[in-house]
């Protein structure tokens, strides 16, 4: 095909290249274009919030924004959460706390969630089910996620 | 609740570690289904009807194989003729025939060398339809006039006279009726309705297909069950069941919804036209709820009889249920799980699987019983408001238990019912408070689990670790549950235990992760293929020590000379018997195969507390309180999140989630924003007890604990509403505009 | 002779009756003999049975002995999610 756009952006830090079908989505080129296949699809409508990502620090649907819009932004994915060994604590809480079953909407819910403690590290659980109701979880009932992500929370006031 | 006296020795088990694969699936790592690529792989996407009822007139694939990049195209002509029974069902299911009997049934599919391009081929396949009259709704489909979906679809169990669209027929019961009414103080009769809900696992169907002109091959599929992916796809195909080998990804949710196949041998057949290149294919989320699950749509009529001081005397159900344009519909779980919490002299169900034009219906947690629960759980809860009665202890006074002819023929073994209740009566939840319009519902439900064949395997390697091959999937970290056994059995540290799900290629047939049984018959066999190797560890120390085998015992991970002769020896560990296996006669492995047989239902109780505004009918769940038997809980984090998200289902169930077909048979909620499940801010935190009556039939009396969850939500928020604002609704789901209708009528009346 | 119970829709398949006597050592023997006695039942026993033998659910496990004094129903398939 010819009408491929070429796309200089950052993933996780590093810098990354693409190119794309004007029609592939975000979260096309981010699982089949550069193989970030932990950002996963549910619906491809913006519901389900598997997808989730952070582009320049706004979390948005990766679904919903198309690849080409990516040319000279900064993205984040699960894949870039820990640091190296170290796992980022809302890792570390999930696990604990066996917030995940599946975990097919693990990756979305972290990303989610560390982007609402960057902006409020103290949420109440009020705010927090009301910001991540764009995340769909069909196995756990949501009461051991939320209760990780205060925990993690709690964790990260403390080492602050 | 530890009602096992053995549990205070158990030294792992009851545990909570993090689960094995926790590292893999918090960081993105874990392979899913629509996670693989290959080299050279093809794209595979579906043609589908967008009609309810029509006749397929011409497929006319031309143009599509004229776009560049197109690599095959396949219609139900590349697929075998003359199967039957539910293998042609399943071929009818996946590519249809003469007729498309569904919005959603696939009449083509392609492979293309991008997704894009597969995507823009489908739309060129031209297809001319006849449209044809359809009828969607159950009651409907019997009527007299109604469209036919399939002459001669009928099996032996449905008498003569009935619609043709009524395929199975069910009619099983004991006593006598007209004796329990008579003895009753109240009879009450009430109809019911619940819609067609769906699985909905987040994880949409996704494959990997490669077939040679040789009719060999593998795929690669997010399944809940590989074997039986593999003989139903290769049965659709008409090839040997062992040409293919299917390795299990990663499952991102199932429910029972990935025990059978939809589309996966379409990737097997456009691989061999295509030749043999591995095709993959993902499906949308439209693609999911068009033609994937749902359960059941029920219609159900339930008379009762209650004596004053609340036995209940008699029962009698009929329930009609359409699963789709195939038999399958779950009626015949329905008719024996009905009223199978209680003790009922006189009982009888009357079942009627019904087609219409919707997708083949699939299992969903506990298949046919919610709709059962809901019917016959509502109507007791009526029954207690008339008679003034305690809706716990009126259960309590009728609940089956140990010895109890269940209302389906055979008597209860050891059961956890009462105990359910017990321990629902004096959760402080049912003390607190409730203000206007807020209201608490009670209910019970069942589940009767599963055992099926099971094969398993463990390896110990030379470090004296152990490796655990099972072949059921995990979907709610059993990996963790098997090594907790595993680690239990051996006596060695949990960190020592690892666990592989294996493929078709490694072991003997397995049933799928389904009907509770992972956790039950898995790791039945881990711990019988555990104990094999434990034997042969000892065999190896009584070599060593010149004494016999049955002089030997383990202990803590170690054998140990035990018995008057056995002489004075020092304990042989693990590690060390491991480390010097190669040269005290090779590997030492153990296995089991088997059907296990001991598996034991697990009851539970539900207590939801509900406020309804008035203003808009919207339901809030103020709190919810789970109790159920889990037989033992091996990892009791998980067993929690059992019961966590059977009740999340429910409630969505109860309150949200339906089917919803237009006047042209087209379904109108086909993505998440209007198929509505539970979100985060939909729900409060949900308490959870354990009861642990242990089952007999497993080593440490584990009984599957999956599905009960879902049963009882569906009664206890119907129960709670009615609390909270004197209504009783009938028909499911229990939306905002549905109650502001009824509380209207109601004012309008009163 | 063991006593099998069936479910209320067989009647019309053996005689009208709801419990049948039929010789045989094994979940297999009852069956075989079950259909050989009342070959209405064959439909039935070929799509699919469960057959519980004192208390305990035995799907498809023909070889699970059963004794004269067995109690014995025959049930619905089952199937799980």
């Amino acid at each position: 095909m010819s009408n491929k756009i070429h796309v200089t952006t950052t993933v996780n830090g590093d810098e990354a290249e693409f190119l794309c079908d004007p029609r592939e989505t975000l979260l096309d080129c981010l699982r089949d274009r550069l193989h970030m296949t932990g950002v996963k699809e549910g619906c491809g409508t913006g519901d389900c919030g598997a997808c989730s990502v952070t582009v320049d620090g706004r979390l948005v649907c990766s679904c919903l924004m198309l690849g080409a819009e990516a040319e000279g932004k900064e993205i984040a994915t699960v894949e870039g959460m820990a640091d190296g060994d170290a796992l980022h604590p809302l890792q570390e809480k999930f696990i604990e706390h066996a917030a995940l079953q599946c975990g097919i909407c693990t990756p979305g819910i972290l990303v989610a969630s560390e982007a609402l403690l960057k902006k409020n590290p103290d949420p109440t659980e009020e705010e927090l089910r009301y910001w991540l109701a764009g995340n769909l979880c069909r196995c756990t009932g949501y009461d051991k996620i939320i209760r990780a992500v205060m925990d993690a929370a709690a964790e990260m006031r403390e080492a602050s | 609740m530890a009602l096992d006296g053995k549990t205070s020795e158990y030294k792992q088990i009851g545990s909570t570690p993090d689960r094995p694969d926790g590292l893999d699936k918090v960081t993105g790592r874990a392979r899913y289904g629509a996670d693989i690529h290959v080299p050279g792989m093809l794209h595979g996407a579906v043609v589908r009807s967008p009609h309810a009822h029509a006749k397929i007139i011409k497929i006319d694939a031309t143009k599509a194989l004229a776009l560049k990049g197109v690599k095959a195209v396949v219609t139900r002509a590349d697929f075998p003729e003359g199967l039957e029974g539910e293998d042609w069902n399943l071929q009818e299911n996946c590519m249809a025939g003469e007729k498309a009997l569904y919005d959603g049934h696939a009449v083509a599919a392609v492979a293309a060398t991008s997704a894009l391009i597969a995507r823009d081929a489908a739309k060129l396949v031209d297809v001319t339809y006849e449209v044809l009259p359809h009828v969607t709704d159950v009651d409907a489909a019997m009527q007299d006039g109604a469209p036919i979906i399939r002459e001669g679809a009928a099996d032996y169990s449905v008498p003569e006279g009935m619609h043709p669209n009524v395929v199975r027929y069910f009619d099983t019961g004991r006593g006598d009726l007209d004796k329990g009414f008579a003895d009753a103080d109240l009879v009450v009769e009430r109809s019911y309705t619940t819609e067609a809900a769906h699985q909905g696992y987040i994880e949409p169907h996704a494959c990997m297909g490669q077939m040679g002109a040789d009719g060999r091959g593998e795929m690669w599929v997010c399944t809940q069950g590989h074997w039986f992916i593999r003989r139903m796809s290769t049965a659709v195909l008409g090839i040997e069941t062992t040409n293919i080998r299917v390795t299990p990804s990663e499952i991102g949710g199932g429910f029972g919804g990935k025990t059978t196949i939809t589309f996966e041998p379409l990737s097997l057949a456009l691989s061999r036209a295509a030749g043999g290149k591995p095709v993959k294919m993902v499906m949308s989320r439209a693609e999911v709820l068009r033609s994937t699950g749902p359960t059941a749509s029920a219609s159900m009529d339930i008379k009762m009889g209650m004596t004053k001081d609340g036995k209940i005397t008699a029962a009698h159900g009929t329930f009609r249920m359409q699963g789709g344009a195939f038999p399958g519909a779950p009626v015949d779980v329905t008719t024996m799980l009905a009223f199978a919490n209680y003790n009922i002299e006189h009982v009888h169900h009357i079942g009627y699987d019904v087609l219409t034009n919707r997708p083949k219906q699939a299992a969903y947690r506990a298949p046919g019983a919610p709709m059962a629960a809901f019917a016959v759980e509502s109507t007791i809860d009526e029954m207690c408001r008339e008679l003034g009665l305690d809706p716990i202890n009126t259960r309590l006074k009728n609940a089956a238990r140990d010895g109890t002819r269940s209302t389906f023929g055979p008597k209860f073994g050891p059961i956890g019912l009462v105990e359910s209740l017990e321990a629902a009566r004096d959760h402080p939840n049912m003390q607190a408070p409730l203000g206007p319009n807020q209201g608490r519902g009670i209910a019970s439900g069942y589940w009767m689990n599963w055992g099926g064949e099971t094969s398993a395997s463990v390896a110990m390697s030379e470090d004296g670790t152990v490796t655990v091959s099972v072949g059921t999937p995990d979907i709610g970290g059993s990996r963790a549950s098997m090594a907790l056994m595993a680690a239990e059995a051996f006596g060695i540290k949990y960190e020592d235990v690892r666990v592989n799900i294996s493929d078709t290629g490694a072991l003997g047939v397995n049933e799928p992760t389904h009907g509770s049984r992972a956790t039950y018959a898995s790791g039945l066999a881990t711990i019988k293929a555990a104990e094999e190797c434990i034997g042969k560890m000892c065999q190896r120390a009584a070599d060593k020590w010149g004494i016999d085998v049955d002089a030997v015992t383990w202990e803590d991970g170690a054998a140990k000379p035990s018995g008057p002769n056995a002489g004075d020896h020092d304990p042989l560990t693990i590690g060390e018997i491991c480390a010097e296996m190669g040269e005290t006669g090779g590997p030492i492995s153990g296995h089991y195969e088997g059907s296990p047989t001991g598996f034991s239902g697990s009851f539970g109780t539900h207590v939801v507390d509900v406020e309804v505004d008035p203003e808009t009918g919207h339901t809030t769940v103020l709190r919810y309180l789970v109790v159920q038997d889990a037989g033992k809980a091996i990892h009791p984090a998980y067993v929690e999140g059992q019961f966590q998200g059977g009740a999340a289902q429910g409630i969505g169930w109860a309150l949200n989630e339906e089917y919803i077909y237009g006047e042209d048979g087209r379904l109108q909620n086909p993505i998440f924003l209007d198929y509505r499940i539970p979100v985060a801010s939909d729900l409060p935190m949900i308490d959870t007890v354990i009861v642990e009556v242990p089952n007999p039939g497993h080593p440490y009396g584990v009984r599957g604990v999956g599905e009960t969850g879902i049963t009882p939500p569906l009664p206890a928020l119907a129960n709670a509403i009615r609390s909270a604002t004197g209504l009783r609704l009938t028909g499911l789901p229990m939306t905002p505009p549905k109650i502001l209708a009824a509380l209207k009528a109601h004012g309008d009346n009163g | 002779m063991v006593e099998v119970n069936l479910w209320s829709s067989l009647r019309r398949f053996a005689d009208g009756q709801d419990k049948v006597d039929v010789p045989g050592k094994t979940v297999g023997e009852l069956l075989d003999n079950l259909v050989a006695a009342y070959p209405g039942l064959a439909p039935v026993i070929k799509a699919g049975v469960s057959i519980s033998v004192d208390g305990e659910i035995l799907p498809a496990v023909k070889s699970a002995p059963v004794k004269p004094d067995s109690e014995v129903f025959l049930l619905q398939r089952m199937k799980g999610g």
